[in-house]
Parts: C-alpha cells; sequence; structure tokens
C-alpha cells in the first residue's frame, strides 16, 4: 500500500493491479510534464558573483544533478532552462535577449539574486544596469539573496519543477494564487 | 629598496614631490605638468626600474580630480603610488603610453568614464562607452534622466 502511495506522489499516474502485474493509467500531458520537469539542462550563463554560487551548487557539495539539473548546456540550442546568475547591464541587454531567443521551447527563466530580480544594489545612481531581466525575458522564478545561497537556488529549481508539474504553462499561471491552488493538487 | 630608501632617493630625483602618510605603499603627489619626466626617470633610472604600471585611475573629488598611478618593479619589488591632481574643468595630462604600454588602454578608459584629456596619446577613443555617448558617467556631477534612477 505504502509503495503504491510512493508511486502515485511521485509518477502521476494510478497502478491498477493484476494478475500477473499491474496496469498503469496516467495522461500523457502529466507523463510529459513529469518527465520535463525531472530533466532540466542549465545554460551556461552567468554574469557575476552569482555565478560562483551558481557553479558551487553545481559542484560536488550541493549537487543539484540530485534533482535533474545534470548537464549545464554552452549551447542555448540545447538547454532548457537559463539561470539570470548575475548584473545584466545595457549591454547584456540584447545579448541576453538573443541567448533566450536561441533556446528551444518549452524553456524557463530563474531570476538568481538582487541584480537579476530588481538591479538590486545597482537600482540607484547607475547608468549601466537594467533595473531587473524581466524588462528583457520573462522570468519564472525569483530568487532573493545577494547573492543567494546554493540552498535557495536549488529551492528555486525544485519550485520551477512544481510549476512545471503543474501543467501549466507560463501563460496560464498568472497569477501566485493559481499556482498555489495547481501546486496543493499536486501534493493531494 | 624599503619605503624609506625610497622616499630619500625619490626626494633627491624630485625635490617639488610632498608625500603622504598613507598605508602600506609610499605616495606622494607631483605637479602634473611634471609627470612625463617623472615617469621617464621612473621606468628608465636603474635603482628604481619601474617597469610595470598596474593601476593607472582617476578619482573625482568634485572640487578637482586626482590622477593616480601604481608602479612596482618587477625586478625590486618595491611599489609607489603617484597623485596628480587637475583641474576638474580643463582635465589634462601627458599620457604614458609609450613608457608602459598598458597605459594605453587604461588611459582610455579613464577618458571614457571621467573625460580626462592625455595629450598625444595615440588612440584616445571611447573604450566601454558606444562612440557616440554623451558625458562622462563616472563623474559626480554625470546625469543621465533615461538609465538612472537618482536617490
Amino acid at each position: 500500500m505504502t509503495e503504491e502511495k510512493n508511486i502515485s506522489t511521485e509518477f502521476p499516474g494510478e497502478v491498477h493491479p493484476t494478475a500477473g502485474g499491474g496496469i498503469l493509467i496516467s495522461k500523457l500531458d502529466e507523463v510529459i510534464n513529469w518527465a520535463r520537469a525531472n530533466s532540466l539542462w542549465p545554460l551556461v550563463f552567468g554574469t557575476s558573483c552569482c555565478a560562483i554560487e551558481m557553479m558551487s551548487t553545481a559542484a560536488a557539495k550541493y549537487d543539484w544533478s540530485r534533482f535533474g539539473f545534470e548537464v549545464a548546456r554552452a549551447t542555448p540550442r540545447q538547454a532548457d532552462v537559463i539561470i539570470i546568475a548575475g548584473t545584466i547591464v545595457n549591454k547584456m541587454a540584447p545579448v541576453l535577449k538573443r541567448l533566450y531567443d536561441q533556446m528551444a521551447d518549452p524553456k524557463y527563466v530563474i531570476a538568481m539574486g538582487a541584480c537579476a530580480t530588481s538591479g538590486g544594489p545597482f537600482f540607484y545612481n547607475t547608468y549601466s544596469v537594467v533595473k531587473g531581466a524581466d524588462h528583457v525575458i520573462p522570468v519564472d522564478v525569483y530568487i532573493a539573496g545577494c547573492p543567494p545561497r546554493p540552498e535557495a537556488l536549488l529551492h528555486a529549481l525544485i519550485t520551477l519543477q512544481e510549476k512545471i508539474k503543474s501543467g501549466a504553462t507560463r501563460e496560464q499561471i498568472k497569477t501566485v494564487i493559481n499556482f498555489s491552488v495547481n501546486k496543493t493538487e499536486n501534493y493531494k | 629598496m624599503n619605503n624609506e630608501e625610497l622616499k630619500i632617493k625619490l626626494t633627491e630625483f624630485i625635490p617639488s614631490a610632498t608625500f603622504e602618510e598613507a598605508g602600506e605603499w609610499l605616495t606622494f603627489f607631483i605637479d602634473s605638468p611634471n609627470w612625463k619626466t617623472v615617469a621617464q626617470q621612473l621606468r628608465t633610472t636603474e635603482d628604481f626600474n619601474f617597469d610595470f604600471l598596474f593601476c593607472l585611475t582617476c578619482v573625482d573629488w568634485k572640487t578637482h580630480f586626482t590622477m593616480v598611478y601604481h608602479l612596482t618593479s618587477t625586478k625590486y619589488r618595491h611599489t609607489i603610488v603617484l597623485k596628480s591632481k587637475l583641474d576638474r574643468n580643463d582635465p589634462e595630462i601627458e599620457t604614458v603610453s609609450d613608457i608602459w604600454r598598458t597605459a594605453e588602454f587604461h588611459e582610455r578608459e579613464a577618458y571614457d568614464l571621467f573625460g580626462v584629456k592625455f595629450l598625444h596619446h595615440p588612440d584616445l577613443r571611447r573604450l566601454f562607452m558606444t562612440d557616440d555617448w554623451k558625458g562622462w558617467p563616472l563623474r559626480k556631477d554625470y546625469e543621465d534622466p533615461i538609465n538612472m534612477i537618482k536617490l
């Protein structure tokens, strides 16, 4: 019984026991979302100190491949998620936009740290910094911190996974309320 | 040479230098018109042998600019800091890019962000900012109503 429960929380579907094995009943959309969420390939992209924390998250001590972010890709064509790890300046903004455009759908964006969220310490009296990466590309998950600890980045990545597993596209998840409804359904 | 020996030796060469009590490195002010000859001496005099200009920057004090040059010798491992005050309305100083090649880009950077004019520089263009950029962004009185949120 407990075994069945484990299957139903991790894998979207139900096992109907029959003689000589069992039948798995599920929805294809949900299986696809489940697969997508558990195999997110991040793009190698870092513009300042947040990238150091990101590298630390990828390295042995925190090891984000435990959660399915195994392979960091050096090309946007093969990446699923871009982690904006650092300050985006006016000169970098068109490059970021181009990288995002070159990524294949479905694609996701995480704004890591204060700079990527709002310009952070460079919000006032700066001529060169974009006040939040969401002025350039749409963002799925924001992380607070300057820079955020690896645990915070892992939490953001797991939040993104929940978002994907909930099945809605970014356009459908406009409000936090909708998202939390989906989230609780996912955890019933 | 240690700082005391450097100080004695430098006073012989540049009597007009005024020393500043600062941290680790020997720091002194010189008059900006003398800078080129002083630089030449520091580079060529065997006892000094300052062959590495490892930092060149400008500071905006609102009343004036200060050019700051960090020099070191890879042979003797001694380091000095040179400062020179510039007129804020017309900041001008001779280039040292022919003495230390690295100064070519450093001076372009100081020109780009502070508007310091380096006389006889071979290629004084903007470095980071676009060629048509107006103004000098690291000056304290710089205004940019489009990109800048004032506090």
